[in-house]
C-alpha cells in the first residue's frame, strides 16, 4: 500500500518553498547548531585562558569579526572565492564517487599527486608560453590525481579491495611522494630547504581582484560539466545506477566494474584538479610538507552539499568562507582559526545524527537524511566486489 | 477451533472504525477487524487495498486517525513495533527482514537475544532453542547457516520461526506462502494448524483465494480502504471472493488458447552453474524452448532454477555446457549482448535486479535501452523521449502511478512489476524469460501478466517460466519440465500433466525417496 507510504512522497506536487526547505532543512540547522556549539566552545574556552575575565559577548565579537573576514569587503569576497574553490573541486570529486556508491577518502592523496604533477610540469614549462605551460600543468595535475584514483578503482574491481582502505593508505604514500620529490629530483638548487622553483609563465592569471585566479572560473566549469555528466549523459546515469543498485546495474547490461574504476578515476581527476589549481594559483610553488586540508574538507563539503553539484558549490562557499574569515577573527576576537574546525566538525556530526535532528526538531517530510550517510554504511557493511 | 458456546471470551484482538487518511487517499474508511483467540482469520484485498496500512497501523508503525485497538477487551495504544511486539504482535513482512551476513540463530535472536550473564549471548542455548521450536513445528534446520546462503522458501521459514521465537499471541503474515511449493505450504498450513490449536490468533494476508479457503477460520474482504463483506470458508468460493476484491467479475483461468511451436528459440546443452558458494547448482542440463510455446520449469525453491535462469540471461557464469540462442552461442556473453540480441528478463527479485526502486518510474521503464536511440543521442540522454515513452508504456500497461516522475519505490507491488513486464515485453524478443512472474500480486495484476505472457506467446516469442507456484506453471505452460537438485527429472506435456505426478517429481525427482529429502537446503 504503497500509495501514501510516507508523508513526504514527491507523487504529488507540494509547493516548490516547500520541495526547497525538505532538502535544506537539515544542512541549515546544522550549521546553526554548530555555530551554537562554537559559541560555547568559545565562551569555555575564556575560562581556561590564564587572567582571562569572562566576555560573554566574546561569541558574537568573533562572528562578526569572522563575517567580515569574509564578506567584509571585496578582496575578502575574492579570498573567500580563492578558498572556495579547491573545496567545490574537492566536493565533486567525493560528492560524485558517493553518487556511484563509494566513499572516496582519498581526495586528498589525489589533491596532493595533482598538486605535484602541475608543479612538475608547472616547474618544467616555467619559460613556455602561458598558453601551453598553463595547459599542460594543468592537464598534469588532472591526470597525476585520475591516476591516484584509479588505483583503487582498478584494486576495488578485480579484487574487491575495499576502496575506504585503499584511499587512505594512498593517501599516506601521497605524502611520502611528494617529500621525496620536492626534496629530491623538484628541488630548486641553491636554496638551504626543500622547495620547488617556481612555476613561471604556469601560473593562473588574476581575473578578479589582487589575485582571484583564473582557478575560480575553472571550479565554476568543473560544476556544470560535472551535473552535466551526471543528469544529461548516459554515463552519468550508469553512475547513478550502480550507486542506487549495482545488482539491477549488471541486469541492465551495466558494467559495475568498469564503472568503478572510471567514476574513481573522474573523481581522481577532480580532486587532482583542485591541487593543480591551488599551485598555479595560489603558491606557485611546493614544499615538501605542502598540504591543506582540502582533500578531507571536501568529504564535509559533500555531505553537507548533499552530494548534489549545486548543493556542493553552497557548501564549499560557507566552508570557503570560514576559511578565508579566520584570521580576521583570530585578530580582532584573538580566537584561533582552529575554531573553524570544530565548526565543519560539528556541523558533520549533526548532519551525520539527523535522525536525532528530524525528532527534536519534528521535521516530517524533510528528506530523510543524506543518502551519502547509507552510501557510507553501504560502503562498510562489507559488501563484496562489484561483480 | 473457535468456541461457539462461549461468546463471552472477547476476541484476542479488535480493531474498531480504523481510519487512516493519506493527502488524497483515505488508505483505511472505518475498517472493522476482530480475530479470537485461536482463530486464523484471512484478511483478503488487492493491491492497494489498504492492508498494509491496517496492519502497519496494528504494528505501530502508523497511527490510525480515528478508531481503536483493543487487545483480549482493552483498548490499547500501540507506540511502535517494539511496544507491539511486547504485547505479543508480530508480523512476517512480504519482504524479509534478515540480515543476509547473519546465520539464522543470529537473525532469529535479533532484538531477543539469549543472554548468558549481563553481556554475552548464550549461543548454545539459543541454537538448541530454535532447532528445538524448528523441530516442533515440523522443520529441520541448521541454525549457523548464513541467511544470505539460503533460497527464499527457506527465508521465509527464518522469519515465521522469528516470530515464533519471540512467542507471539497474534501473528500477522503477510503473503507467507507466495514463494513456497504446495508441499511447503501444506507445512506451513500445518504449523499455522498447529499454532492456532495453542490459541494463537493468526491474521493471514494472501492473494491466493483457494489457500484462504483452505485455512482461514473466517474472511475479511476489502476494497479501497473499506471492508466489502465477510465470509465463512463454507458458505463461499473463489469466484464469489474474487468478485468481491476486484469489484467485478474476474476471470481467474486465463484462456491460453492453441500454441504453435515453430523452431527451437533457446537450447541449453549439457549446461552446468555454479551457485554463489561454487558448488555445482545446475548438473547437465538439456532443454529447448521453441519459438511460440511457453515452458514451465516447476520446482521446489532452490533446486537450481535462479541458477539456471541467471546463466541464461548472463548474470552468471556458466561453468560447463552451451547455450544457442536460434543457432548462436550466447554461453558467455554478456547481459547487454544477450539483451540485444532479443532475450528479455522478469526477475524473480524486482527490489534486487529488476528496478531501481530510488529512480523515477520513467528511468525503470528505460532501465535496459536507456544507451539506445531515442533515449539517447550519443552520450547525451534525451529526456522527452524518455518521459514520452514512459508515459506511452504506462498507459499500455495500465500500471497506477501519479506521474511517470515518481520514485519506483512508491508504487504498491503490482504496479512495479507491470512496470518490468511493460519494460521486457515492449520490443521484439526471441526469448522471455519469466522468474516467478506474479509473486506477491493480486488477482487482477495476475490476470493481466497471464495475458501478456500468453499474447507473446501467440506473437511468436520463446517463453521460458520458472514458479515456484505450481497451479501457475500448469496454467500457463505448453510444456512442463521438472527440476530437481540441478537437474531437469522429468518433461511433460502442459495440457496432459497431472498435477500430483509434477508434486511428486517436484518433490522426489522421481526416486523412491521421502518427500522430506527436497525441501531441506542441501547442506
Amino acid at each position: 500500500m504503497t500509495a501514501p507510504s510516507s508523508s513526504g512522497s514527491p507523487g504529488r506536487a507540494t509547493p516548490l518553498l516547500a520541495q526547497i526547505w525538505a532538502v535544506i532543512a537539515l544542512p541549515l540547522i546544522s550549521i546553526l547548531l554548530a555555530l551554537l556549539v562554537g559559541a560555547f566552545v568559545i565562551l569555555a574556552s575564556q575560562l581556561v585562558l590564564p587572567g582571562g575575565n569572562l566576555d560573554l559577548l566574546l561569541p558574537l565579537t568573533a562572528y562578526a569579526a569572522l563575517f567580515q573576514g569574509a564578506f567584509g569587503n571585496f578582496d575578502a569576497l575574492v579570498d573567500t572565492l580563492i578558498s572556495t574553490t579547491p573545496l567545490v573541486l574537492g566536493g565533486l570529486s567525493v560528492g560524485l564517487a558517493f553518487k556511484a556508491g563509494l566513499f572516496n577518502i582519498g581526495a586528498q592523496g589525489q589533491f596532493l599527486l595533482g598538486a605535484l604533477g602541475a608543479v612538475a610540469a608547472g616547474v618544467a614549462l616555467a619559460g613556455a608560453p602561458p598558453l601551453v605551460a598553463i595547459t599542460v600543468a594543468l592537464a598534469a595535475g588532472i591526470l597525476a590525481g585520475a591516476f591516484w584514483g584509479f588505483i583503487p578503482g582498478l584494486l576495488k574491481a578485480v579484487s574487491g579491495a575495499h576502496e575506504v582502505v585503499v584511499t587512505i593508505m594512498l593517501n599516506y604514500i601521497a605524502i611520502a611522494v611528494i617529500a621525496a620529490v620536492v626534496g629530491g629530483p623538484l628541488r630548486q638548487q641553491g636554496r638551504p630547504e626543500a622547495i620547488t622553483p617556481d612555476v613561471g609563465n604556469a601560473a593562473l592569471p588574476v581575473i578578479i581582484g589582487n589575485d582571484g585566479h583564473a582557478g575560480i572560473a575553472l571550479a565554476i566549469v568543473a560544476v556544470a560539466v560535472v551535473a552535466f555528466l551526471l543528469f544529461r549523459t548516459t554515463l552519468g546515469f550508469e553512475i547513478r545506477i550502480v550507486g542506487a543498485n549495482p545488482d539491477a546495474a549488471r541486469y541492465a547490461g551495466m558494467r559495475p566494474r568498469a564503472l568503478t574504476i572510471l567514476t574513481m578515476s573522474i573523481a581522481g581527476a577532480l580532486a587532482g584538479l583542485a591541487g593543480a589549481v591551488v599551485v598555479l594559483g595560489v603558491t606557485h610553488l611546493m614544499t615538501p610538507s605542502f598540504g591543506t586540508t582540502v582533500g578531507f574538507d571536501s568529504i564535509a563539503v559533500a555531505l553537507l552539499g548533499r552530494t548534489n553539484p549545486v548543493g556542493i558549490v553552497a557548501a564549499a562557499f560557507l566552508f570557503g568562507a570560514l576559511r578565508a574569515g579566520a584570521s580576521l577573527m583570530q585578530i580582532k576576537a584573538g580566537i584561533p582559526v582552529e575554531l573553524i574546525d570544530v565548526l565543519q566538525a560539528t556541523i558533520l556530526l549533526f548532519l551525520v545524527a539527523n535522525p536525532v535532528l528530524r525528532r527534536a526538531f519534528r521535521l516530517r517530510g524533510v528528506k530523510a537524511g543524506l543518502e551519502t550517510t547509507e552510501t557510507i554504511t553501504k560502503t562498510y557493511a562489507g559488501e563484496v566486489a562489484p561483480r | 477451533m473457535t468456541t461457539p458456546d462461549a461468546p463471552v471470551r472477547a476476541p484476542a484482538l479488535e480493531m474498531r472504525g480504523i481510519t487512516k487518511r493519506y493527502p488524497g487517499v483515505t488508505a483505511n474508511d472505518h475498517i472493522d477487524l476482530d480475530v479470537r483467540p485461536g482463530e486464523i482469520h484471512a484478511l483478503l484485498g488487492e493491491n492497494g487495498a489498504g492492508k498494509t496500512t491496517l496492519m502497519n497501523i496494528l504494528y505501530g508503525l502508523a497511527r490510525p486517525d480515528e478508531g481503536a485497538i483493543l487487545l483480549d477487551g482493552q483498548e490499547v495504544n500501540i507506540s511502535g513495533p517494539s511496544d507491539a511486539i511486547a504485547r505479543g504482535i508480530n508480523m512476517v513482512h512480504q519482504h524479509f527482514m534478515l540480515v543476509p551476513v547473519f546465520s539464522i540463530a543470529e537473525n532469529i535472536l535479533l532484538g531477543e537475544e539469549t543472554m548468558a550473564g549481563p553481556i554475552f549471548l548464550d549461543r548454545r542455548e539459543a541454537r538448541r532453542g530454535i532447532v528445538e521450536l524448528g523441530r516442533r513445528f515440523g522443520f529441520e534446520i541448521d541454525p549457523d547457516l548464513r541467511v544470505g546462503s539460503l533460497s527464499v522458501g527457506w527465508q521465509q521459514r527464518v522469519e515465521i520461526l522469528k516470530a515464533l521465537y519471540r512467542d507471539a499471541k497474534i501473528l500477522v503474515l503477510d503473503e507467507p506462502t507466495a514463494v513456497l511449493t504446495p508441499q511447503e505450504t501444506e507445512e506451513i498450513f500445518a504449523v499455522l494448524r498447529r499454532l492456532a490449536a495453542e490459541g494463537h490468533s493468526i491474521v493471514f494476508i494472501s492473494h491466493k483465494l483457494y489457500e484462504v479457503l483452505e485455512i482461514a477460520d473466517r474472511i475479511t474482504v476489502i476494497r479501497r480502504g473499506k471492508v466489502v463483506g465477510q465470509r465463512l470458508p463454507a458458505e463461499t468460493d473463489e469466484d464469489d471472493l474474487a468478485e468481491l476484491m476486484v469489484g467485478r467479475g474476474v476471470q481467474l483461468t486465463v484462456d491460453r488458447g492453441e500454441s504453435h511451436p515453430a523452431d527451437v528459440a533457446v537450447r541449453l546443452e549439457g549446461l552446468e552453474v555454479k551457485d554463489d558458494r561454487g558448488s555445482i547448482a545446475v548438473r547437465g542440463v538439456d532443454l529447448e524452448v521453441r519459438s511460440g510455446e511457453i515452458l514451465g520449469i516447476a520446482g521446489v525453491a532452490g533446486n537450481g532454477q535462479d541458477e539456471l535462469v541467471e546463466a541464461i540471461v548472463g548474470l552468471r557464469h556458466a561453468a560447463g555446457g552451451r547455450i544457442g540462442l536460434q543457432g548462436a552461442d550466447i554461453t558467455h556473453a554478456s547481459p547487454r549482448r544477450i539483451n540485444e540480441a532479443g532475450v528479455a528478463y522478469v526477475p524473480a527479485d524486482r527490489h534486487r535486479f529488476g528496478l531501481v526502486l530510488s529512480f523515477p518510474v520513467a528511468d525503470n521503464l528505460v532501465l535496459t535501452d536507456y544507451y539506445r536511440r531515442p533515449y539517447a543521442r550519443g552520450f547525451i540522454r534525451n529526456d522527452e523521449a524518455i518521459e514520452a515513452t514512459a508515459e506511452e508504456r504506462i498507459r499500455e500497461y495500465d500500471v497506477r502511478t501519479p506521474s511517470a516522475d515518481v520514485r519506483a519505490g512508491t508504487l504498491s507491488g503490482g504496479n512495479q512489476q507491470k512496470l518490468v513486464v511493460a519494460r521486457e515485453l515492449s520490443r521484439d524478443l526471441k526469448l522471455l524469460v519469466l522468474d516467478q512472474p506474479t509473486r506477491g500480486l493480486d488477482v487482477g495484476s495476475i490476470e493481466f501478466i497471464h495475458r501478456q505472457a500468453i499474447a507473446k506467446r501467440d506473437a511468436g516469442t520463446a517463453i521460458l517460466l520458472v514458479s515456484a507456484e505450481l497451479d501457475e506453471i500448469l496454467e500457463l505452460s505448453d510444456r512442463i519440465a521438472v527440476m530437481y537438485r540441478g537437474r531437469i527429472v522429468a518433461v511433460r506435456d502442459g495440457r496432459t500433466a497431472d498435477k500430483n505426478e509434477i508434486g511428486l517429481l517436484m518433490a522426489t525427482g522421481g526416486e523412491a525417496r521421502s518427500p522430506a529429502a527436497a525441501i531441506g537446503p542441501a547442506v
